[in-house]
């Protein structure tokens, strides 16, 4: 059997997609990024101490088989969340950069997608094991970045000086080796903020859904999308 | 009589069915219409859809917004409660570490089991799906045929109301008129891939769905359906009239609360309830069938999950319709000095020549699609799909495989979920800011998915049997699973990706991912697709058969299976409708034989 395929995509396959997607996108070695002096510290003048490792999450249980299901849920439910104030500042800054504030709807940051990032990176189940390292550990580094480039955190950067470090990472290909797993890292935030922002109320209104509504009929498509489909003149 | 304890049961039973599924939603109902006095034991919580379903609750409200997890592995608003591919204290084991070799099995603990979350997906065998070895010389034919079934087809598609079409072609059956609700309307996107795929030979047609396309005719189908039998008739519309069309607007796969599509619960319990001839007694795990003296079954034997006690409750039939492999359990688990090996097992055969479905998907980005002005698209799953249409190709021995598949389509705006705007990269160049959130409009809804549904052929190596070591948290036996697929399965694997890919690219699309050339790379493991059946297959002969062609078994004649476990071959069709009509078949022979006093 199969069940419904949001986007195109069953939900089996679509797992099965993400796994391999994850896997294209290099391993983000912490080790890798903590040994490197030109990137640990914060700004030259101000050496800090060695940041301490990624801790694996402790086992706990998930929320079980048998759930309430009409009750509704929001972060921190059914396990304790990660982030720390400084690394809810910076994902919060990271996430208004992907998905800034338009004339169609706010900015991912407004509409609490820090808040579903962690936790998502704070779930006990093996994928989410994975990425927590990899945003854990690119949080970090981003935020070095900024310091290193900047002299100043990531989440105090103006747009431009952001961009100026989100535009050497932003495509896997494009990146340069040594930021191979930078790019791997923001490949990863921006799926996740996509996936915190458009399914909320305003990202669903961004695009266009409209289902969810109980219908007298089943119209079939507009001649407008037949149009557009080519399938009418 | 509804909803039993362990205290309040009878002593004694006409017929204990052992699950509330497909197999034993379909069976309780036929007996208790025809007023059999019945018990149901379900393994599982009691679960009801109209007051449990989330019908409209959004992603962001679920936590990791929807996405599934090993706890609910199809989306936290799945249907599903107290299953999925492991179940905690109730293993099942592989006999082999290598992989290709693995079986999956997913098990729903809940009344109604696994229709409550099933794709709806309600395809008639074909004549020719009944005697596949008299074609081609693999596998086994049934001791029926199309036309001994296809009464009981007519009958399952108006009692749990199916859309779809008419259309003629070869293998694929019709259905008499008046029997099928109207198929809905083709989204864009299936319409779009039936033009174009049309040049590659491949037809597509309205799928057929268990959903209400529009109300039952409740004052026609009960006299059609209980001829001569005015309170069943009765009982039936009442039933019907309780039951809402689909409103076009969520994923079945939540279940529905206003029972606009099948499951058990909300199609096959309430009018079975309502003759008063119906017992469930849920969180009873069925250990074994128990032989009276004379070397009749004379009940069960079961774990009440409360207390942890074994109880027994005793009929003059036992049913075993608890899915394929767990009705397989039962009989493996039910020794005694008159059969060591397991209860109805004199020829060996029980557990033996399973099969799953060959399954494998191709996805694709379609440019046309991309943009599309906002409209519906939610409601009743796909509409549209492609029956096997190779037939003059294979018989011509153009193809390198036995046998075919269907296809499976994915496409619509459905409600926004992890996967909508997830690694978009691909076509943006790795975009963000207010390029991304142009781009993630630009792309919604116009990816598509076709996804195969192929037959499997019944081999010597696919089996399960009861692992020598290792028992459940009850102390009872659990099934050890071998698996292997043929080079039948693997090379139509194969001939999916390359169909799948040349149909994305008839559509002016990209693939996504690979296309596997490699059966191995393109199957997905046994067990994956959830259709597996076979196991205690019917026949015409004692030594080469579990049970006759009426699901009761040679060895013992008051008792009976009426699930996927008979199949003696398995159709790229999907198995549920087919278990169904066998169910009703063989639960209109168990009150004959009852009437006349012969069991």
């Amino acid at each position: 059997m199969n069940t419904t395929k949001p986007g195109g995509i069953s939900r089996r396959d679509a797992v099965k997609w993400m796994l391999t997607a994850a896997a294209t996108v290099p391993w983000l070695q912490p080790s890798a990024l903590a040994a490197d002096p030109s990137r640990a510290g914060t700004s030259p003048a101000e050496p800090q101490p060695a940041a301490p490792p990624i801790e694996p999450l402790p086992s706990r249980d998930g929320y079980g088989t048998d759930p309430d299901l009409t009750k509704t849920y929001g972060p921190g439910d059914f396990w304790p969340l990660t982030f720390t104030p400084e690394q809810r500042r910076t994902a919060a800054a990271l996430c208004a950069l992907i998905i800034p504030a338009d004339e169609h709807s706010p900015s991912a940051a407004e509409v609490g997608v820090p808040d579903f990032i962690d936790e998502w990176i704070s779930a006990p189940y093996p994928e989410h094991g994975y990425n927590r390292v990899t945003i854990l550990t690119g949080l970090r580094w981003i935020d070095a970045e900024a310091r290193r480039r900047f002299s100043r955190p990531f989440a105090d950067l103006s747009e431009s000086q952001g961009r100026a470090i989100c535009d050497d990472i932003c495509w896997v290909p494009k990146a340069t080796e040594q930021n191979l797993e930078a790019a791997g890292f923001f490949a990863m935030f921006r799926n996740l903020t996509a996936a915190g922002f458009y399914t909320t109320p305003e990202g669903m209104k961004d695009l266009g859904y409209v289902g969810n509504t109980p219908q007298a009929s089943f119209d079939g498509p507009p001649e407008a999308a037949l149009r557009k489909a080519g399938l009418i003149a | 009589m509804a909803i039993v304890t362990a205290e309040t049961l009878r002593d004694s039973y006409d017929v204990i069915v052992v699950g509330s599924g497909a197999a034993g939603g379909q069976t309780a109902y036929t007996l208790t219409m025809e007023g059999a006095k019945v018990l149901m034991l379900e393994a599982g919580r009691n679960y009801d859809p109209v007051r449990e379903t989330p019908m409209f609750q959004e992603n962001f409200r679920a936590p990791l917004r929807g996405t599934g997890t090993p706890d609910k592995p199809f989306g936290f608003h799945d249907a599903t409660v107290g299953g999925g591919w492991k179940i905690a204290g109730e293993p099942y084991t592989s006999a082999s570490a290598e992989s290709g070799r693995q079986f999956t099995w997913y098990r729903a603990r809940m009344l109604g089991g696994r229709t409550n979350h099933w794709a709806r997906n309600a395809l008639r065998n074909g004549p020719y799906d009944f005697k596949p070895y008299s074609r081609d010389g693999l596998g086994f034919d049934w001791p029926i045929s199309y036309e001994d079934v296809a009464p009981y087809y007519d009958k399952v598609e108006m009692l749990i109301g199916v859309y779809g079409s008419n259309e003629g072609l070869e293998n694929t059956p019709d259905s008499p008129d008046g029997v099928l609700l109207p198929a809905p309307k083709a989204r864009v996107g299936e319409l779009l891939a039936k033009q174009r795929v049309a040049r590659l030979g491949v037809p597509v047609i309205p799928l057929h769905r268990a959903v209400l396309s529009q109300r039952q005719d409740f004052q026609r189908i009960p006299a059609r359906l209980h001829p001569n039998n005015p309170r069943a008739q009765r009982i039936l519309a009442d039933s019907m009239q309780g039951r809402a069309a689909c409103f076009w607007a969520t994923p079945c796969g939540r279940g529905c609360a206003i029972r606009a599509n099948y499951q058990s619960t909300t199609v096959h319990l309430p009018p079975a309830l309502a003759t008063g001839n119906l017992d469930i007694l849920t969180d009873a795990l069925v250990r074994e069938v128990t032989l009276g003296s004379d070397g009749r079954a004379d009940g069960v034997a079961y774990v009440d999950r409360h207390s942890g006690t074994e109880r027994r409750v005793r009929a003059r039939v036992v049913v075993l319709a608890a899915s394929a492999c767990e009705s397989v359990r039962i009989l493996l688990n039910s020794r005694s000095p008159s059969f060591p090996n397991g209860l109805a097992n004199s020829s060996g055969l029980v557990g033996r020549y399973i099969m799953d479905t060959v399954g494998s998907s191709v996805g694709g980005q379609i440019p046309l699609l991309e943009a599309m002005p906002p409209h519906n698209e939610e409601g009743a799953g796909d509409h549209v799909y492609s029956p096997w249409w190779l037939y003059r190709e294979q018989k011509a021995g153009k193809l390198n495989f036995p046998r075919g598949y269907h296809i499976e389509f994915a496409s619509g705006k459905y409600m926004p979920n992890q996967y909508t705007a997830w690694a978009l990269e691909r076509y943006t160049g790795g975009s963000y800011g207010r390029r991304f959130k142009e781009d993630a409009r630009r792309y919604y809804g116009s990816f598509i998915q076709f996804t195969g549904r192929g037959e499997m052929i019944p081999n010597e190596n696919s089996f399960c049997d009861l692992d020598p070591a290792v028992k459940d948290k009850w102390g009872i036996p659990v099934l050890r699973f071998h698996w292997q697929w043929s080079e039948h399965e693997l090379r139509q694997a194969a001939h999916m990706q390359q169909t799948f890919a040349a149909m994305i690219q008839s559509m002016g699309g990209s693939v996504i991912g690979a296309v596997h050339e490699d059966g191995r790379r393109a199957i997905a493991p046994g067990g994956y697709i959830i259709h597996e059946v076979g196991g205690a297959r019917m026949g015409g002969d004692p030594k080469r058969s579990v049970t006759n062609s009426w699901g009761q078994t040679w060895d013992v004649k008051n008792l009976f299976v009426t699930d996927g476990a008979l199949f003696c071959s398995n159709a790229d069709k999907n198995p549920t409708l087919t278990i169904m009509a066998l169910a009703w078949r063989c639960s209109d022979y168990l009150l004959e034989e009852l009437r006349k006093g012969n069991l």
